[in-house]
């Protein structure tokens, strides 16, 4: 595997299966923009389809619902990095499919 | 920040290097910075390592080329933070600010090489669309761009598609040219690690 593939499942790995103050499964359904309980669902579906949208109401009901700042910070981050890894692997897979369809 | 622990959750070491950084730059402490500061352990640390190796680690694609795809994909997401700050690095990268200038504005009449072009549409399509096709790779090999090539140029869209969110979800205070040029002197001089 090329070196940026290692260093992005090495981050991958390390936000979903470390150590962390939102459980695992949270993060995983934040990485997967999957089902989550209202508001946090609501924010981390505009992290991942409309970052522009969000507002601090967003950020404040999440709070207001009993969630910490530091679980807030988590499942933020990895709502991001679970939108950006869907388009990177969808082009990795593109490429390979184009690099083979080329006889290389 | 709309978290309190971005502004000042950090430990005593990580302040008093804020303190030098904000002394030596005579500008606050850009909030990317303070973001990868943050229990660094859980994103920052390993986030820094992709991304330093996607801006300066080996490839063909040079430094300037490299921001400026930056700086093309925070302005397809329309993240203004990113935007200023890349576009900043860019242009000093480059020593051109005509072109990056050019390519921000109108990438189809900007004066650059093709190869660069075809993979700054494919960036804007996969930023926008969130996928592509086999042939839009068949496309970019076609127009010269090489495997290897296109998979630094993924690394860079990768890197800032999770850092523009993160800019917006988190509130990255926008500062004016003075701040965004010292950070861009930073990252020439430092890179991202």
């Amino acid at each position: 595997m090329e070196e940026k593939e290692k260093l992005h499942q090495a981050l991958v790995s390390r936000v979903l299966e470390g150590d962390g103050r939102a459980s695992r499964a949270e993060r995983r359904a934040a990485f997967d923009n999957a089902t989550l309980t209202e508001p946090i669902h609501g924010l981390v579906s505009k992290v991942a389809k409309h970052p522009t949208q969000i507002t601090d109401d967003d950020v404040a009901a999440v709070k207001a619902a009993g969630l910490s700042e530091d679980q807030i910070f988590e499942l933020v981050v990895c709502a991001a990095l679970g939108q950006a890894t869907r388009q990177y692997r969808s082009a990795l897979a593109a490429l390979t499919i184009a690099v083979g369809d080329g006889g290389l | 920040m709309r978290l309190e622990i971005l502004n000042s959750g950090y430990t005593f070491g990580t302040k008093v290097l804020f303190a030098f950084i904000q002394l030596a730059s005579r500008q606050p402490v850009p909030d990317a910075a303070k973001l990868v500061f943050y229990r660094a352990d859980f994103y920052g640390d390993p986030m820094k390592n992709i991304t330093h190796e996607a801006m300066r680690g080996p490839s063909t694609w040079s430094v300037g080329d490299r921001e400026l795809m930056a700086a093309f994909v925070s302005k397809v997401n329309a993240c203004e933070f990113c935007i200023g700050a890349h576009t900043a690095t860019a242009i000093g990268a480059y020593h051109d600010e005509a072109r990056v200038a050019a390519v921000l504005s109108n990438l189809e009449t900007a004066p650059i090489e093709e190869p660069l072009r075809a993979t700054l549409r494919m960036l804007q399509k996969l930023t926008r669309e969130h996928s592509v096709e086999a042939a839009d790779m068949h496309g970019l090999l076609d127009a010269g761009v090489s495997r290897e090539q296109i998979e630094d140029a993924l690394a860079v869209c990768f890197a800032f598609n999770t850092t523009n969110r993160l800019a917006d979800a988190f509130g990255f205070f926008v500062p004016g040219p003075e701040g965004f040029e010292s950070g861009a002197q930073y990252l020439l001089s430092r890179g991202y690690k």
